[in-house]
């Protein structure tokens, strides 16, 4: 077991945001956590990041409880996370400081061409689009290794056919180094076309509904029945009409 | 009826109209006033080659420009980690705050008798006047730009790993360096416009001396005016080599792109 | 409450430590707190005091509010008309750096020694600030503002006083804010060189006349406790719902 949260709850002041979480993560999984803006599900995440301590309850990951942030566990925020200050270089190359001149070198270029950005090496942020900067943080996320790899709505200032592309990246780059992932979003479809499994969360206080194995292999055909059934089942779950 | 090319003639043109129009209103001014004293344009041009000729020009810019020097850097020195320290530390800041407040609105020059009482009559006591007026404003600008830190980029460089120093030196720093450079600008502004107070008053060279013993020594208004002319001169100078500060890589990102 | 407690316990401290200083390096000159508090009890007993804030006063705010009522309008039309601004604009960078101090000489000839002469330098410190906050307003108006006016058929003066106007005031009165402080500064030098009442004055004279360092630091700290109180008021300005909507929490 990679990740697990045991009974974790989360006030703050007299507000309880979260309810008894109990989850299981396994090591190389991709997990989505969807529920709506607001109900808790950042601050789950910012707990397993280590920037928040629960009101009670534990997570641990390989056995050892989570006291702070991590270098081996990065998280990916939306494309403002990047350094604008840096070149696209200087980004991925931020947490290799520990290592050899030749060694940073050779990460940084494999992440480069991993995340599509080649010939833009020497680029800074405010030359790229939004997609391109998105792809750029997850890079400077992979590059220093971590074990799990946090990403808290990242698509959200993307439009929706740049989302589209950028899921097919992360599935891609997911499989080619076979991280731990738990993603967090409020969008129902992206939750099914990436997961393995869909943690649905209630409105506030957020509580577990319910979690759903998503048994499609990659990739996945958004018009099959399968795909249609779960997707309509979380709609379900969720309370949701099925026409607009 | 207007080919691209006379209007871009037209807006390269345009900034000139104005100074010419101002010239030439001035010396319309002067050749219609009974006031014998105020000079006229030519006249001003005059006086600034006569000093040229006794070799002051040069001694009395670069008397001015070394105090706003000395006194802008050592102002720098305190200010920018001061203002970082206190940025970073709430309880700091609620504590000094209201004391820069209130030693705000006190002009630098109302610290002369002070100063003099320190430091005598000379380069010293213009430089801590000049120290003074500029650390506050620098202070201020360096703890509202760690303020105005995205906290995305504070939890990144915690995230990966960093120590409260690398974290300073590795985030923070770069962060606030496009708004730092702006309030840089903005307080070697006030800084020349200080020493050039200062030396009215309390030195006996500068630019600003010039102005006043120009008129005490012999009503010599073409220097007067001369004499304020090369401060706008400088002091745009100044401000120019500031802005290209703003140009560079590591700053420009800052700026939302406007030209 | 703990917002007042620490500057509060912070102000304590340096005053004792100013106390401490006085007194252990034995100083015939500079003065201690109580010092400074007896000497303005003095002055304000012989009615001076009063006299001189009143002075101080009135030539900050005459020569500031001749600034506000010239400087909006001239900014709103350079920000409005660029082809004004491009023309005047090496003219305001050349006039800028000059301190309005160094004007004096010349203020003197036009206006002669009395109130003019320093109210005119107040004008000149404050009328850059105010209309470059107002033309840097009227710069930003976002154009979908603008735009939705002409939309509704509103024809430019129109459209100056019911669109540009409103969406200038939280820019502008920040410009305002600025501006003030800067008049209250120069109005202190001002006042050190040409004029025989005020707080400026009296700092110059205590000195000059007899080494009163207590009414010199009481004069300081006058000044930054009246400036401080001004500009406090004006911030309260930026609570009105007309400017509200442009500040952030």
């Amino acid at each position: 077991m990679k990740v697990q949260f045991r009974n974790v709850n989360m006030s703050f002041a007299s507000t309880r945001v979260l309810e008894d979480v109990d989850l299981d993560v396994r090591e190389g999984e991709l997990v989505c956590i969807l529920g709506p803006s607001g109900c808790g599900k950042s601050t789950l995440l910012n707990i397993v990041g280590g920037f928040l301590q629960p009101t009670s309850g534990s997570v641990t990951i390989d056995g050892e409880p989570v006291t702070g942030p991590d270098p081996r566990r990065i998280f990916v925020f939306q494309e403002r996370g990047v350094f604008p200050w840096l070149t696209v270089e200087g980004n991925i190359g931020f947490g290799l400081h520990k290592l050899s001149e030749a060694e940073q070198q050779k990460r940084i270029a494999h992440y480069v061409n991993l995340v599509g950005l080649r010939g833009f090496e020497k680029s800074y942020p405010r030359e790229l689009s939004g997609g391109m900067k998105q792809r750029l943080e997850v890079a400077r996320a992979l590059a220093v290794d971590p074990d799990v790899l946090y990403l808290d709505e990242p698509f959200g200032a993307l439009d929706s056919i740049t989302r589209l592309q950028m899921r097919r990246e992360l599935l891609r780059i997911w499989q080619a180094e076979k991280k731990t992932i738990l993603f967090v979003t409020h969008d129902i479809e992206e939750s099914v076309q990436l997961a393995d499994r869909v943690v649905v969360m209630s409105t506030r206080p957020a509580r577990i509904r319910r979690v759903v194995e998503i048994d499609i292999p990659h990739p996945r055909d958004l018009s099959s029945a399968r795909y249609i059934e779960l997707r309509d089942s979380i709609f379900a779950e969720i309370g949701l009409a099925h026409q607009v | 009826m207007y080919s691209p090319r006379t209007l871009s003639q037209r807006n390269r043109l345009l900034p000139f109209t104005g100074v010419v129009l101002f010239i030439a209103l001035w010396q319309l001014g002067v050749a219609v006033s009974r006031n014998t004293l105020i000079p006229g344009p030519l006249a001003v041009a005059k006086g600034i080659g006569e000093l040229a000729e006794k070799g002051l020009l040069v001694r009395y810019v670069v008397a001015s420009l070394f105090r706003v020097t000395w006194g802008y850097l050592a102002a720098l020195a305190i200010a920018i980690p001061l203002g970082i320290a206190l940025g970073l530390s709430r309880r700091g800041e609620m504590a000094i705050n209201p004391i820069l407040q209130v030693l705000r609105p006190i002009s630098p020059l109302a610290w002369i008798p002070i100063a003099i009482l320190w430091f005598g009559v000379g380069d010293v006591s213009a430089m801590f006047l000049i120290f003074l007026a500029s650390l506050l404003p620098l202070t201020v600008t360096a703890l509202h730009a760690v303020h105005n830190i995205d906290n995305v980029h504070l939890s990144a460089g915690l995230n990966f790993g960093l120590s409260k120093a690398q974290l300073v030196k590795s985030v923070i720093v770069p962060a606030i360096l496009p708004q730092l450079i702006v309030g840089m600008r903005i307080t070697l502004g006030i800084a020349w416009l200080v020493v050039v107070a200062a030396e009215m008053i309390a030195v006996n060279s500068g630019l600003g001396f010039l102005i006043v013993d120009a008129r005490n020594a012999g009503n010599r208004y073409d220097l007067v005016v001369a004499g304020m002319v090369l401060i706008g001169i400088v002091g745009v100078g100044l401000d120019a080599l500031m802005r290209r500060l703003e140009k560079l890589d590591a700053v420009r990102w800052g700026y939302a792109d406007a030209a | 409450m703990r917002r007042y407690v620490y500057p509060l316990l912070t102000a304590l401290a340096l005053i004792a430590a100013w106390w401490l200083a006085v007194r252990y390096t034995h100083t015939k000159i500079f003065p201690s707190p109580l010092d400074v508090v007896r000497g303005l009890g003095k002055l304000a007993e012989k009615k001076l005091l009063w006299a001189y804030i009143g002075d101080s006063l009135f030539r900050a705010l005459t020569g500031y509010l001749i600034a506000v009522l010239l400087g909006v309008p001239t900014g709103i039309a350079l920000g409005w008309w660029s082809a004004l601004a491009r023309a005047t604009n090496p003219l305001i960078q050349m006039l800028r750096p000059i301190s309005p101090l160094a004007w004096m000489p010349l203020a003197v000839i036009w206006f002669g020694v009395s109130n003019v002469a320093p109210i005119f330098l107040i004008f000149l410190a404050s009328f850059f600030p105010v209309v470059l906050a107002t033309m840097n307003g009227v710069r930003n108006v976002p154009p979908m503002y603008l735009q939705a006016g002409r939309n509704f058929g509103l024809t430019t003066p129109r459209l100056l006083t019911r669109v540009v106007l409103p969406a200038i005031l939280p820019a502008t009165l920040v410009g305002l804010r600025i501006a003030f402080g800067v008049a209250w500064l120069v109005l202190v030098a001002a006042e050190m060189i040409a004029v025989d009442s005020g707080l400026g004055y009296l700092i110059i004279d205590a000195r000059n006349a007899g080494k009163r360092y207590d009414l010199v630091v009481g004069g300081m700290l006058l000044i930054g406790t009246i400036g401080l109180l001004l500009d406090w008021l004006i911030r309260r300005t930026e609570k009105l719902p007309m400017v509200k909507w442009g500040f952030r929490e």
